[in-house]
């Protein structure tokens, strides 16, 4: 007998009693009943206590803060579907790569490149979760993955309060990254410590009227 | 390992066994003072985070039910969840395997390795590869296999065993830990302080080149999502994205019991679980992916649903819903034995409160080493409080202490000491006067306490009871015989 017919009729020798599966009472909160300004305040809230740097802006003001945010950086790398406009503002000592299909940046280059700018899928409020979703304005995993400064735009319609919320807005089957502030340990006397092997620098541009 | 496992369906195999009785590795342990110092903190410190962080939600309790409600409706369709689970994971390119028992999981694990041609692999945190002992496994088939997670690879370099689930270095402290990359980590720079932070920088250094050059990942898996075959990974360090992303190949070994039913769940385990384990509002990194992205991730994708015991479990109609649990780990958290034991004494990779109950389930009781386990808890009641997806751990370590004295008389076709005493317990409480016969021998137990009037040691199985504390010594007059006395001085 193949060993998923001797599992399977484990399971069901094990449930010959046949428990009746329960209805799964859904009581708990979906829907907010917070405002923008409010939602806006929470997320910032919970990204702060993160560690994670945040500035509440308006959409013409990106150019100039992913620029302000990379002033530190020798190197940089977007997605192809990112608005290119965003980074019309970037001195050109900062040089650029985009990995695009067909036109990847390997993982030895992504690790000598300073950081990544990307957009985002949804936003949690009250958790600070910011979920990419792999959209060409986000691009593949490893591009927000390797280099250690994360520079992410948040528009403000995509953020909701509360984690029901954001489930419909998903696509599951899409390779999801969710993040809430920078890479952390706490396996040392559980203290927290940001930066371990994911981007030790978390920077969020949540931008009004997007 | 071989074990002889009476009854069905086939106990679990691998690192589920203590090697010792409970009481005698609890009583080395608790001679482990800075063990119980670190342990003592790490406990108080996530307890109080943990307090904080559900007190925030005025839902949670609605939250817990559903959690407990999924689970189980997850549990009671095993199989379907199961089936739907391959042919949705399959669809998107993925492999699925099934293994019996941990000496099949370790073989498959090792022929996709093999196939790759890597000896090498990363790994992150996987509690079913420690169950089944894989690491180990790969070492004697030349495969290499190098923990990820900061945790695991303090307790990887010091050649020691995790203590806790969730932070399985929890019983070391800095000093310690500085101590062990000192000594175990060739780059490392010699003048590394104990500073958290310097030390998550140098394991940092330690993995990098690992990750960007490793061939084959072996992750475990927080859920799997029968209607869209989705896998989740939560995480703190990045360690896992690196592990899930980077690899050309990535092996997944996953207990058969953490699929869930709907995409829509994840939306009440995702509250549940960042807030009881680390006591955070979320961790810091969650990985979802679907059997395999073209051009983004690994292309070559595998999972291994485990049995090792679980069906076996869920055969136990008290016990199943110990099979519910997320491993978030408040019950240990929460747990005045584990507290001063640390998770060492449980032998199990499962430690705390739901290892007492987990272990001996997916052994069976009958299997000696076991047996003690669900006596290792005074069934306050504080895990189950905790407990997110609402497992009644007490409950069920009454009902496997009952299994364990029916077993002992099924294997010695005598009456048991413990039958002994609970008849002779039912005769002396039976009767006013027989009572009265056995108070006479008041006397001759203080002749047995000595000088100091303590009891050192009991005989029999009672001796369990003073292998840990000593009894002072009966009164030299019982209370009836004082009653009467006061009665008639009236
Ligand atoms: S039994 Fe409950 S509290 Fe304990 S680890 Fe499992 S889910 Fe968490």
């Amino acid at each position: 007998m193949s060993a998923k017919d001797e599992i399977l009729g484990r399971i069901r020798t094990a449930l010959a009693d046949a428990p009746q599966a329960p209805e799964v009472p859904r009581g708990y909160r979906t829907s907010s009943e917070l405002d923008e300004e409010a939602l806006i305040e929470l997320l910032v809230d919970r990204l702060v206590d993160y560690k994670a740097g945040v500035d509440v802006i308006e959409e013409s003001q990106i150019p100039q803060l992913v620029a302000d945010k990379l002033a530190g950086a020798s190197s940089v790398v977007t997605p192809q579907g990112l608005n290119p406009q965003w980074l019309s503002a970037l001195p050109g000592t900062i040089a650029r790569h985009v990995d695009a299909p067909g036109d990847r940046r390997s993982v030895a280059e992504l690790d000598a490149i300073s950081a990544v700018v990307t957009s985002s899928a949804v936003s949690i409020a009250e958790s600070g979760t910011i979920i990419l979703d792999g959209e060409p304005d986000q691009g593949r995993r490893a591009i927000s993955l390797v280099p250690d400064h994360h520079v992410c735009i948040v528009p403000v319609s995509t953020v909701v309060q509360l984690l029901p919320e954001a489930m419909p807005r998903l696509t599951i089957t899409r390779p999801l990254t969710w993040i809430s502030g920078p890479s952390a340990t706490s396996d040392i006397e559980l203290e927290r410590v940001e930066g371990v092997h994911g981007p030790r620098t978390l920077d969020v541009l949540l931008v009004r009227g997007m | 390992m071989t074990q002889v496992f009476l009854g069905m369906p086939a106990g679990g195999l691998g690192n589920l066994v203590e090697t010792e009785p409970f009481p005698a590795a609890a009583h080395r342990e608790l001679g482990n003072t800075q063990m119980r110092k670190n342990l003592r903190h790490a406990t108080h410190t996530i307890r109080d985070k943990r307090l904080r962080v559900v007190g925030e939600l005025p839902d949670w309790e609605q939250l817990r039910d559903a959690g407990s409600a999924i689970k189980n409706s997850a549990m009671f369709n095993l199989e379907e969840r199961l089936l739907e689970f391959e042919k949705n994971f399959t669809a998107r390119g993925g492999v699925v395997h099934w293994a019996r028992d941990a000496d099949e999981a370790n073989t498959i694990v090792r022929d996709l390795i093999r196939e790759t041609g890597s000896t090498e692999v990363v790994k992150v945190k996987s509690m079913a590869t420690q169950e089944i002992g894989l690491n180990e496994y790969l070492e004697t088939q030349g495969i290499e296999a190098f923990e990820t997670d900061l945790a695991e690879l303090i307790v990887q370099l010091g050649h020691d065993k995790p203590s806790h689930i969730l932070v399985p270095a929890i019983h070391k402290n800095r000093t310690e830990v500085r101590d062990i990359f000192l000594k175990e980590m060739p780059d490392v720079d010699p003048a590394l302080t104990d500073e958290p932070a310097k030390l998550a920088e140098a394991a940092r250094k330690h993995l990098r080149a690992k990750f960007l050059s490793a061939k084959v990942a072996i992750s475990g898996a927080n859920f799997a999502l029968a209607d869209t075959g989705t896998l989740g990974v939560v995480e703190s360090e990045g360690n896992g994205r690196m592990c899930l992303t980077l690899p050309e190949t990535l092996i997944t070994v996953m207990g058969i019991e953490k699929v869930l039913p709907h995409t829509d769940d994840i939306e009440v385990m995702m509250q549940l679980l960042p807030r009881s384990s680390t006591g955070e509002r979320m961790n810091p990194y969650t990985s979802m992916w679907t059997g395999v992205t073209e051009d983004d991730g690994p292309q070559n994708v595998h999972i291994v649903l485990l049995d090792n015991g679980r069906s076996r479990v869920l055969s136990d109609s008290f016990g199943r819903s110990a099979l519910n649990c997320i491993r978030c780990s408040a019950c240990m958290n929460v747990c005045p034995v584990y507290e001063r034991t640390g998770g060492h004494a449980y032998g199990s990779t499962y430690p705390g409160p739901i290892g007492a109950i987990l272990s001996p389930l997916m052994t069976g009781i009958e299997v000696e080493k076991n047996n003690s386990l669900p006596y290792a808890s005074s069934l306050c009641g504080a895990c189950f409080d905790a407990c997110p997806v609402k497992i009644n751990i007490p409950e069920i370590l009454v009902h496997l202490r009952g299994e364990d004295v029916d077993s002992q008389r099924d294997k010695h076709k005598i009456p048991t000491q413990m039958d002994l005493l609970m008849k002779g317990g039912s005769w002396v409480l039976g009767k006013g006067k027989n009572m009265k016969l056995v108070e006479k021998a008041l006397p001759l137990g203080r002749l047995a306490a000595g000088k100091n009037k303590k009891i050192k040691k009991l005989p029999g199985i009672a001796a369990g009871w003073t292998q840990s504390r000593d009894i002072p010594a009966p009164p030299a007059q019982s209370f009836r015989d004082w009653w009467s006395a006061e009665k008639e001085s009236k």
